[in-house]
């Protein structure tokens, strides 16, 4: 396959952006997308140019490390991470264009890179049980109904790669809240600090730069793990109860 | 309870953590209940403007006398005239916060994503959630217009006069450029109500399961075509000569 890719470069976070245009031929169907850009970094290395900057690490859709804008789509034209899409959904002869993360909350560093912390800091804020809870006790002595079990579990799913955020029109983090706040507030270990675990985390999220949710769903549709945007409904029933036990 | 610093189990510093106490009220959340419950007071608005409107099949007598009755509704508990007015405050206090919580909102989309894209694609979002700000805008100039002509007279571009609210309401749909402006906005109405009513239960967090989330998405898409549609019943049938 020969194709055309349109790759955002920006020396530094200070840096101005632009795109450039490289074209790459004899690229193998079966190689993921990284794969594809680590071709792509040795050819311009041999020419002595800087190498394109991209986050990845496990390769294996499970870190949530790499991300890239795809076409517009966050992750590109499959439901599955960036590393584990494969240049097999694209033809011979396209033009890809892949620009980082844009979002306040995710100022870029370098390149495709951008620096997520945002989301450690919004899970610092509350996004754990800060008291010991001891071993895993014996299955029979907390009873969790299966529904409650499966709906945390599907949550926990959330491997904070920050598509959500950069699909969103408005620049939100709701879907990746929603699925923390839904994680905890399903199981009874979540329960005890579950006013102040939503208003503590809403607050860092807002005070990130992150913008609001208009329940549109672009998040949930690029979602690697399919995160559904009930999710967010959890998270905005937690809020509305937190702010009238505080009035 | 030994009291420990947040984070200490990951060893992790937590510097810009939020003191829970001074959270909550200014977030995006909370503006967002504040445009789902002032969204709720408008949509019961327009039910009961849409059973009023749809007296214009009644003749000249029903529909008058209706308009007459809002007058005199709660009197004399009321002075005539002041339940009317009371829903005028309701609704006005409703667009001040509806209205200044999405320019808010709206500000802080900007802010979010101050370098846009290159190329972005939608994948899930659809006409009326697309455009539910600019909507909105529409739909406001639409009601500033809605009444200078029917509430204030101050257009009156039939030229009726007189006190017969049907009279001003037959003969201003006689005019095909007045019939269009109210189906225009009847269409910009529905498409913000169904976006807009599913995302208030989403929003009051009403649609934490699938199968609420569903209904939820039926009810926004029902609401809308009930709504534009009743509404849109009396012009269409001034246009083909059933209202006279």
């Amino acid at each position: 396959m020969n194709l055309t890719l349109k790759i955002w470069r920006q020396a530094s976070g200070d840096a101005q952006g632009e795109m450039k245009t490289y074209p790459i031929e004899d690229v193998s169907p079966d190689m993921s997308f990284l794969e594809m850009l680590d071709v792509l970094n040795e050819r311009l290395t041999a020419q002595g140019e800087e190498p394109v900057a991209f986050d990845s690490d496990c390769r294996e859709g499970i870190c949530g490390m790499c991300g890239l804008m795809i076409n517009g789509v966050a992750h590109g034209p499959e439901v599955t991470t960036t590393c584990q899409l494969h240049m097999r959904s694209f033809s011979d002869g396209d033009e890809i264009t892949i620009e980082p993360w844009r979002a306040s909350g995710f100022p870029v560093l370098r390149d495709l890179c951008v620096d997520r912390s945002a989301f450690d800091r919004i899970i610092a804020a509350g996004g754990y049980v800060s008291v010991n809870t001891g071993a895993a006790p014996d299955a029979h002595a907390t009873p969790v109904p299966k529904e409650n079990a499966d709906r945390a579990f599907d949550a926990a799913t959330c491997i904070s790669c920050g598509a959500c955020v950069a699909a969103c029109p408005n620049g939100s983090a709701s879907l990746f809240l929603g699925a923390k706040i839904t994680h905890l507030a399903e199981l009874p270990q979540g329960q005890a600090e579950r006013h102040s675990r939503v208003l503590s985390m809403v607050h860092q999220h807002d005070l990130e730069g992150f913008g609001g949710c208009t329940n549109i769903g672009e998040c949930t549709a690029v979602c690697p793990k399919e995160i559904p945007q009930d999710v967010i409904a959890t998270l905005n029933h937690d809020m509305r109860h937190a702010l009238w036990h505080r009035v | 309870m030994v009291k420990r610093p947040l984070g200490w189990r990951y060893g992790v510093q937590v510097t810009t953590t939020a003191s829970g106490r001074r959270t909550g009220r200014a977030s995006t959340i909370a503006l967002k209940l504040l445009m789902a419950v002032t969204g709720v007071v408008f949509v019961l608005y327009v039910l009961v403007h849409m059973y009023g409107n749809l007296m214009a099949f009644g003749g000249q007598e029903t529909f008058d006398t209706y308009a007459h009755h809002l007058r005199e509704l709660l009197t004399p508990m009321l002075p005539y005239g002041g339940f009317l007015w009371v829903m005028r405050v309701v609704l006005v206090a409703s667009l001040v916060g509806h209205a200044g919580a999405a320019f808010a909102l709206w500000s802080r989309a900007n802010k979010a994503r101050d370098q846009r894209y290159v190329v972005k694609k939608a994948v899930r979002a659809t006409l009326s959630s697309r455009t539910m700000r600019w909507g909105g805008v529409a739909l406001l100039a639409f009601v500033v217009f809605h009444l200078l002509h029917l509430t204030t007279h101050t257009i009156d571009p039939a030229g009726t006069g007189g006190d017969s609210p049907y009279l001003r309401l037959v003969e201003g749909f006689e005019l095909w450029w007045v019939t269009l402006i109210y189906l225009v906005a009847m269409v910009a109405l529905g498409m913000h109500l169904r976006h807009g009513a599913f995302s208030a239960l989403q929003t009051l967090g009403l649609t934490s399961t699938k199968k609420r989330y569903r209904i939820a998405q039926g009810f926004g898409l029902t609401l809308a075509i009930v709504i534009a549609g009743g509404f849109s019943l009396v012009p269409l049938s001034v246009l083909v000569g059933i209202i006279q």
